[in-house]
C-alpha cells in the first residue's frame, strides 16, 4: 500500500507536477503580477502610510501612532462608527427575519414560485449608485409632500438606507435560505407530522436547526455587507445633514472616503487599516463559525 | 377519512392565499422600476410633485428626456456605456483566464509558492478596497493601468482572490488521472489545461463569470478613483456626476438614463437567470 502511494507520488510529479512546474510564467505569473500590482504592493503600502505624515506616496515622514491617535479623536469617525453599527444591528434583524420568511413560504410548493423567485432577486443586478438615485426619488416622491427631503432629516436617511437595502439584498439572502431549506431531511419533517407535532412547533425543533449553516451565512453576510456599504450611502443622501463637522447619515466607509483628501489623508489611511482589521475580525468570526458547525453534522 | 380530505381542502385553500399575497409583494417589489419608467417620460417639474401619478397629457413629454439624457453634461452617455460594457468584458475574461490557469497550478504544483500565492489569495477577500483608495490609483497612474484598455489588469489583481479561491475548490474535486491519462498520451501542461482541464471547469467558470461581470459593471469607486476622470467615465460614475455636479438637475433625464442602463441588466438576468442565481448561492457560500 505505502509503496503503492510511493509510485503514485513518482509518477505524479514526473508527469503532472514537474511539467506544470516549468510553465510557472504562463500559469501562475500573469495572475500573480496583477496581484501584486492591484492588491500586494497597495495594501502593503497603504499599512505602511498610515503610521506616516504624507501628502502623496513618495514624500513622507514616520509619524508613529499619531494617525490613529487622532483617527480616535476623530468626532465624525466615531459617530459614523455608531450610526453604521445601529445600521447594520437592524438591517442584520430585518433583512434576515424577511428573507427566511419569504423563502420558507416559497418552498412550501405554491404556485408561482419560481417567479416569485425571480422578481425577489432581480434587484441584486442594479447597481447602489443607481439604486440610490431611483429610492431618492421615491423617498423625496413621498416626503416632498410634507414639505421635507431625505437629505433634510437623519431620521429618514436612516429609514430610506434600510429600506433600500432591505429592498436589495432580502432576495439575495432568500437564495440562500431556500437553498438550504430544501436541504432539510423530508423524513424529518414526516416523522414530526406522524408525532403530531403542529407547523410552528416544527418549524422551530426541526427546520430552523437543520438551516442554521444558512443562518450563519446570511448573518455575516449581512454584517459584513453593512459595514462595507458605501454606494447606496453616496447616492441616497452623501451623508447629509450635516450637523458641523459631523455627516449625520455618512456611514464608515464614506467617511474613510471623505478623509482622503490633501490634509488628512495620513489619518484617512489609519481610519482605512481600523476599518480592514475591523472588517477581517467578522471575517475570522464567520470562518471560526462556520467551522464548528461543520464539526458538529 | 373525511377529515383528511378537509384538510387537504384547507391546506389547498393556504396556499392560494399565500399565492395571492405574494402576487400582490411581487408587483410591490417591481414598483420602483416602474416609477423609473413612468418617470423617465415626465417633464422635470413633475417628478418631484408627481411621482406616483401616470404621465398625463400636461407632465408627458416623449422622448425629449431621453434625447437630453443622452448629451447633457458634456460628455456623451453612449461613450460612458461604451467604455463600462468594454471594461466589464475584458475584465471578466482576462480574470477567468488568468485565475482559472492560476488555480490550477496551485492546486496540481504543491510547491512554497502557490501556498503562499493561495493564503494570500484568502487573505485578499477579506480586505475591504478602502484599504488601498489611495495608494492603488497611483501605483495604476505611475503603470498607466489608468484608461479603459488597461484598467482590466487592475480588475484582475484586486479581483483575483475571490476568483483563485473558488477555482482551486473546485480542481481539487477533479480526479487526477484523467490529467496523467492526457500525460500519458503525450499532451503537455498547456495542451492538458487547455483541452482536458478548461472544459472541465465550465460549472465555476460560470460562477465566478457572474459575480465577476456583476462586480465590475456596477462598480464605482475603482473606477472612479483609478480613471483619468476627465477623459473616461463608466455608467455609474456618470450618473453619479450628473446628479452630483449640477445643482438642480434634470430628474426626468436622469430617469431616462437609469431606465437605459437597467435595461440590459435586466435582460441579462432574465436570460441567464438560472445561472445568476446559482453563481451568486455558490459564490456566498464560499466566500
Amino acid at each position: 500500500m505505502a509503496k503503492r502511494k510511493l509510485d503514485r507520488d513518482a509518477l505524479n510529479s514526473k508527469l503532472i507536477r514537474r511539467p506544470i512546474q516549468r510553465c510557472f510564467p504562463l500559469f501562475l505569473l500573469p495572475t500573480f503580477a496583477a496581484f501584486c500590482i492591484g492588491f500586494l504592493y497597495p495594501f502593503g503600502k497603504g499599512l505602511f502610510l498610515s503610521f506616516c505624515n504624507f501628502k502623496t506616496t513618495s514624500k513622507w515622514t514616520w509619524a508613529g501612532l499619531a494617525n490613529y491617535v487622532k483617527a480616535f479623536q476623530d468626532s465624525s469617525f466615531l459617530y459614523s462608527f455608531g450610526f453604521t453599527a445601529l445600521y447594520a444591528l437592524v438591517s442584520l434583524v430585518i433583512i434576515n427575519v424577511l428573507a427566511f420568511a419569504v423563502a420558507y413560504a416559497l418552498t412550501r410548493g405554491i404556485k408561482g414560485s419560481n417567479l416569485f423567485r425571480t422578481v425577489f432577486f432581480m434587484p441584486n443586478l442594479i447597481g447602489g449608485i443607481v439604486l440610490g438615485y431611483i429610492w431618492s426619488m421615491i423617498f423625496d416622491g413621498i416626503l416632498s409632500r410634507y414639505g421635507t427631503s431625505i437629505l433634510l432629516n437623519t431620521k429618514y436617511g436612516f429609514l430610506g438606507l434600510v429600506i433600500l437595502v432591505g429592498w436589495q439584498q432580502i432576495g439575495y439572502m432568500m437564495i440562500i435560505y431556500i437553498a438550504g431549506l430544501n436541504a432539510v431531511p423530508e423524513d424529518m419533517l414526516e416523522a414530526a407530522k406522524i408525532d403530531g407535532a403542529n407547523a410552528w412547533t416544527t418549524l422551530w425543533k426541526i427546520t430552523i436547526p437543520n438551516v442554521m449553516p444558512s443562518i450563519t451565512i446570511c448573518t455575516f453576510l449581512t454584517l459584513t455587507n453593512s459595514f462595507k456599504l458605501y454606494d447606496q450611502n453616496l447616492a441616497l443622501t452623501e451623508g447629509r445633514p450635516f450637523k458641523g463637522a459631523i455627516h449625520t447619515t455618512e456611514m464608515l466607509a464614506l467617511n474613510i472616503v471623505n478623509s482622503n483628501t490633501i490634509k488628512t489623508r495620513g489619518v484617512g489611511q489609519a481610519k482605512a487599516v481600523l476599518f480592514f482589521v475591523l472588517v477581517a475580525a467578522i471575517g475570522v468570526m464567520q470562518l471560526v463559525a462556520t467551522r464548528k458547525k461543520e464539526v458538529q453534522q | 377519512m373525511k377529515r383528511k380530505s378537509s384538510d387537504l381542502r384547507q391546506e389547498k385553500r393556504n396556499k392560494m392565499v399565500l399565492t395571492c399575497v405574494f402576487a400582490v409583494l411581487a408587483v410591490v417589489y417591481l414598483l420602483p422600476i416602474f416609477l423609473v419608467l413612468i418617470n423617465s417620460f415626465k417633464d422635470n417639474a413633475f417628478v418631484n410633485t408627481q411621482t406616483f401619478a401616470l404621465p398625463n397629457g400636461e407632465s408627458f413629454v416623449g422622448w425629449a428626456n431621453y434625447e437630453k439624457g443622452l448629451t447633457f453634461g458634456n460628455y456623451p452617455f453612449l461613450k460612458s456605456a461604451f467604455y463600462s460594457l468594454f471594461i466589464t468584458i475584458v475584465s471578466s475574461a482576462l480574470i477567468l483566464l488568468c485565475t482559472s490557469m492560476a488555480a490550477w497550478y496551485i492546486s496540481r504544483v504543491g510547491s512554497l509558492v502557490s501556498k503562499v500565492v493561495y493564503y494570500l489569495c484568502v487573505f485578499s477577500m477579506v480586505v475591504p478596497f478602502q484599504m488601498v483608495m489611495f495608494t492603488l490609483p497611483k501605483t495604476a497612474d505611475a503603470l498607466h493601468l489608468n484608461t479603459p484598455w488597461t484598467i482590466p489588469v487592475i480588475y484582475l489583481g484586486f479581483g483575483a482572490g475571490l476568483a483563485v479561491f473558488m477555482f482551486a475548490g473546485f480542481v481539487k474535486s477533479i480526479p487526477l488521472e484523467i490529467e496523467e491519462a492526457a500525460a500519458i498520451d503525450g499532451c503537455g501542461p498547456v495542451r492538458t489545461f487547455f483541452s482536458v482541464v478548461f472544459p472541465m471547469l465550465r460549472p465555476t467558470m460560470i460562477s465566478v463569470g457572474v459575480l465577476e461581470i456583476m462586480w465590475v459593471w456596477n462598480d464605482y469607486l475603482l473606477p472612479y478613483l483609478v480613471l483619468d476622470r476627465k477623459k473616461y467615465m463608466t455608467i455609474p460614475i456618470h450618473i453619479q456626476y450628473l446628479k452630483g455636479s449640477f445643482g438642480s438637475v434634470d430628474l426626468g433625464a436622469v430617469m431616462a438614463l437609469i431606465l437605459i442602463s437597467i435595461i440590459p441588466v435586466i435582460v441579462f438576468y432574465l436570460t441567464c437567470q438560472k445561472y445568476i442565481i446559482k453563481g451568486v448561492a455558490a459564490g456566498a457560500v464560499k466566500g
